[in-house]
């Protein structure tokens, strides 16, 4: 929101409150309401041909697969999908897919691009405010390095078109993550991805009891870390009591906390918890707490025992955010199996591919594929390519609040496609066009259809294929 | 769960490797040797060994079992080419990510001294666990072979590592002190105390030291002696039992006498030295090491930015175990990073495999084979570098085999060689197909760990008139 919308607003709520008040006794000063989204998305879309991609066999990540399917887009968003008895539009730039296949554009919920870029120095590395375990006053998106290279990488080898920026685990409450449309940008609110809520990251775990028990401070176990959290949402409540009451009645501002607004923000259900938590019995005690204080978890993120509780996922919806093959290199990692993904899918329980890595983030769709065969191996029924795209774009969307703006190809929403050149569930694909709000941001055949950062800039390997 | 794993292992010991004498047939087989898969093909394997594979049309001899592979794909197994399998069960350091730190499972990790007195002398061998999970998961995706380094601690030499296979019995070493693992690049200037220069000075006075070993020991000084030297050899076998003590050496020595022992081998080419350099600059430094200790059998690792002096690679003839698909600029010496850095190496004439170099080391080589696959992806993107299929193949196979001088032995299904066979589901460089059945000097593998048991127990979760832990 602008300051102008803000100032409109708030006027507004001077005229309601004002006629409602008409027979009170004079009241105290009207409350100022405080400004949500001070760091605005500037992001605008680029510009695109009308588009009809035909011939190629579609999933349209909502679970239906096209043979010889078509799909249309236009000023940014999808017109249609369907088979070949789709009319291409007078005008249409008319491509042909024989052989090719077009999904959504793939979605990562757990990135540190940016925050972590590449290259991995210390004067970069500005992912974990690792000075309390309690950080919910800090925003991923103001550590976001625009320039780091492994964007690139992620669009052109991986297909990725949106992605979550978060804090990292060393905090039980890391911050705010910030969702970006991955177009390069000079600046990151020129990324941000427009009208998609905050997300807090959250731990469980190994990593806050590690890093603080180490320095001899709460959290040094594992309840020092439930202790620790659930004392702090006690504050929250408080908090937003307070500010409750002076949104109501005005009055004294009361003093701005910034670490109780986010909490505030998730407690009033606008900012969604993304929650890294590995073990089966912390996820429990974790859904447990937000029932305690009336918060819902979105995700818990690294979810390797997610199957063994996959029926509580299901019952709380809550998404389990997963690797394909990751094991054992941290305790909390030692149970994991490879079918956890496709159990979770199987529970009814909504299944994520995440990478958490720069490297992974270019291979998700060979992650699914992975999770997709080993599952089909067990006898796991209903499992279909079509349905596993749902673990790499929809139910991401689903997770980051932005599911009726992307991560399906339904007509109106936003034109995040990739067409690649054969089956993505093959190691032997690549993205061969990649399309976000229906501008072409990359092409294989056209090196200058590649963004290349400044970083990179007459450096050796400048442009290169990578 | 324990118990049946270690009955299956104790029944794994107890049945010989020797006088087994079966044929796979029907398969897709690849030999592993750079060459494109054989349909129909046939895998022969007798006492352990390969009698003979691939288009083979031979009378088999009357009772010899027959697997039937119709419909899958038979290949070597995979070796990885460079690695920490088996050093630790669960990882040490705790990645910045998760907040940095070391985590508190260093009883179960042995891949780095990070405190000891010692490091060229290091024998990498007690570290391994042939029981461990690592190995075992591993094993199940068709990884038989691994190259294993430690890790550095103090200094630019991390000790000597061996090829170990990943069966499962209790006897995992294939070759001891195989090779010496040195960092002469990022890595190896913090080790020397800030700079490559100090590094690379360090590297030549470890070195000189052990010249100085050798000159002032007669019987090492032999080197390749006629007659076995009873003095001479055990430096090579096993440098903690080194005899050499009686030699004299200068006062300003940097090393212990067990480490400049253990460098000998090093210096006299009995030894391969696995240099880790990434930086195009760096790589050139080592190959002028080459030109000035020419005795020395060097092979490169990682060589992120191989690519851009891979013709000059290519001419020392010095091979390279690279990471598949690095294309990042993770750090200031991987600026030039690109997937197709194996393939331009490759087609510049440079001998090249697969490693994992410092890319979950110690657990995910099964992950080779689809790093693989995707440099095959390459061969359809325009202005890359790919490799064929069977060259893809050979890079997590016979190269790295051959690159240690073990080519003989393992790494291909040419007559004669180790009988690491394993059945795939379907293309192994494919990340869906499984490997289905494994065979490691002929014996074959069970395929159980701990993660297909906890599918086992946790794949119905409706309760039960028992809670899970008794599903077992």
């Amino acid at each position: 929101m602008s300051n102008k919308g803000f100032a409109a607003v708030a006027a507004a709520f001077i005229a309601l409150t004002g006629c409602a008040a008409l027979d009170a006794k004079p009241k105290s000063a009207p409350p100022i309401f405080v400004n949500e989204d001070p760091y605005p998305s500037t992001y605008v879309r680029y510009p695109g041909a009308l588009t009809v991609i035909r011939h190629a066999t579609v999933f349209d990540g909502d679970g239906r697969r096209y043979d010889n399917g078509t799909v249309v887009f236009a000023d940014g968003v999808v017109q249609a999908v369907g088979g070949p008895e789709l009319a291409s539009p007078a005008g249409a730039v008319e491509i042909d897919g024989t052989g090719k296949w077009v999904t959504p554009g793939i979605i990562d919920v757990h990135s540190h691009l940016g925050d972590y870029p590449s290259p991995s120095v210390s004067s970069l590395s500005d992912g974990n405010e690792a000075t309390s375990p309690v950080r919910p006053e800090v925003w991923a998106e103001h550590s976001v390095w625009p320039q780091d290279p492994g964007f690139s990488r992620a669009l052109i080898n991986g297909g990725v078109t949106t992605l979550q920026i978060l804090p990292g685990s060393a905090n039980l409450f890391g911050g705010r993550s910030v969702v970006l449309k991955n177009v390069p940008a000079r600046t990151t609110q020129g990324m941000k991805f427009p009208g998609a809520p905050y997300g807090l990251k959250m731990a469980c775990g190994e990593n806050p009891k590690r890093v603080y028990g180490s320095k001899g401070n709460m959290p040094q176990t594992r309840m020092g870390n439930i202790a620790l959290t659930r004392q702090t949402w006690a504050k929250a409540q408080a908090y937003k009591h307070k500010w409750d009451k002076y949104y109501a009645n005005g009055g004294e501002m009361p003093e701005r906390d910034l670490a109780m607004d986010t909490l505030k923000g998730v407690l009033e259900g606008k900012i969604l918890v993304h929650n890294h938590c590995y073990r089966a019995d912390e996820m429990a005690i974790m859904i447990d707490m937000a029932k305690e204080f009336g918060y819902k978890v979105t995700a818990f993120h690294h979810a390797v025992e997610a199957y063994k509780i996959a029926d509580l996922l299901r019952d709380n919806d809550v998404c389990a955010v997963m690797w394909a093959d990751w094991y054992g290199f941290k305790m909390e990692a030692y149970d994991a199996v490879k079918e956890n993904i496709p159990l979770v899918q199987n529970a009814g329980a909504c299944a994520i591919v995440h990478s958490d890595d720069p490297n992974y983030i270019q291979r998700l769709n060979q992650e699914a594929a992975k999770a997709l065969a080993d599952g089909v191996r067990a006898g796991i029924p209903n499992l279909s390519e079509a349905v596993a795209w749902e673990w790499l774009s929809r139910n991401p969307a689903k997770a980051l609040g932005i599911l009726d703006k992307t991560g399906t190809l339904a007509p109106g929403k936003m034109a995040d496609v990739v067409m690649w050149n054969g089956d993505p569930f093959s190691d032997y694909t690549r993205p061969e066009r990649v399309w976000i709000d229906g501008a072409e941001m990359y092409d294989a055949n056209d090196p200058k259809r590649r963004p290349v950062s400044d970083f990179e800039l007459g450096q050796p390997g400048e442009g290169d294929v990578k | 769960m324990i118990r049946r794993v270690l009955a299956g292992l104790l029944i794994a010991a107890a049945a010989p490797a020797a006088a087994q004498t079966f044929a796979i047939s029907g398969g897709t087989v690849a030999l592993g040797d750079g060459t494109q898969p054989i349909p129909n093909g046939m895998v022969v394997v007798r006492d352990g060994r390969i009698v003979a594979a691939g288009d083979v049309r031979m009378k088999l001899p009357a009772g010899t079992q027959v697997i039937d592979a119709t419909g899958k794909w038979v290949t070597p197994g995979i070796v990885a080419g460079f690695s920490r399998l088996g050093l630790a069960e669960v990882d040490l350091t705790a990645s910045e990510e998760d907040g940095g730190g070391k985590s508190d499972t260093s009883g179960a990790a042995d891949d780095t001294t990070s405190n000891g007195p010692f490091n060229a002398a290091i024998d990498v061998v007690p570290s391994i666990n042939p029981l461990d999970t690592t190995i075992a998961v591993n094993r199940a995706d068709g990884v038989t072979r691994a190259l294993v380094a430690p890790s550095v601690g103090k200094n630019i030499f991390a000790g000597q590592g061996a090829v170990i296979d990943t069966g499962a019995d209790m006897d995992p070493v294939t070759a001891a002190r195989k090779f010496q693992f040195v960092e002469l690049g990022e890595t190896g200037a913090d080790k020397a105390g800030g700079s490559r220069a100090s590094a690379h000075v360090l590297f030549r006075n470890a070195l000189r030291e052990a010249a100085e070993l050798r000159r002032y020991a007669p019987a090492i000084a032999a080197g390749r002696a006629e007659a076995p030297d009873e003095r001479e050899r055990p430096v090579v076998r096993n440098p903690n039992e080194s005899r050499v003590y009686d030699a004299r050496r200068s006062e300003d020595v940097l090393l212990t006498r067990f480490d400049a022992a253990a460098l000998v081998p090093v210096l006299q080419g009995r030894q391969y030295l696995l240099v880790h350099v990434e930086r195009a600059s760096d790589i050139l430094q080592v190959l002028a090491l080459k030109r000035e200790f020419p005795s020395l059998k060097i092979v490169l690792v990682g060589a992120s930015e191989g690519w851009l002096v891979a013709a000059r690679i290519a001419q020392a003839g010095i091979p390279v175990v690279a990471s598949a698909v690095n294309d990042l600029p993770a750090s200031f010496e991987q600026i030039a990073s690109t997937q197709s850095n194996v393939g331009r190496m490759r087609a510049a004439g440079v001998k090249v495999s697969i490693g994992m170099i410092d890319d979950n080391d110690t657990r995910n080589l099964f992950m080779e084979r689809q790093y693989a696959g995707n440099l095959v992806a390459l061969q359809r993107v325009p202005g890359a570098t790919g490799v064929s299929w069977g060259e893809a193949l050979a890079m997590i196979t016979s190269k790295p085999a051959e690159t240690i001088g073990l080519g003989g032995e393992i790494g291909s299904l040419a007559p004669g060689r180790r009988a690491d066979v394993v059945i795939w589901s379907g293309d192994p460089l494919e990340g869906t197909s499984a490997a289905e059945q494994v065979f490691i000097d002929g014996v074959r593998q069970p395929l159980e760990t701990h993660q297909t048991r906890l599918l086992e127990r946790y794949r119905y979760l409706p309760r039960r008139d028992l809670p899970e832990a008794y599903r077992h």
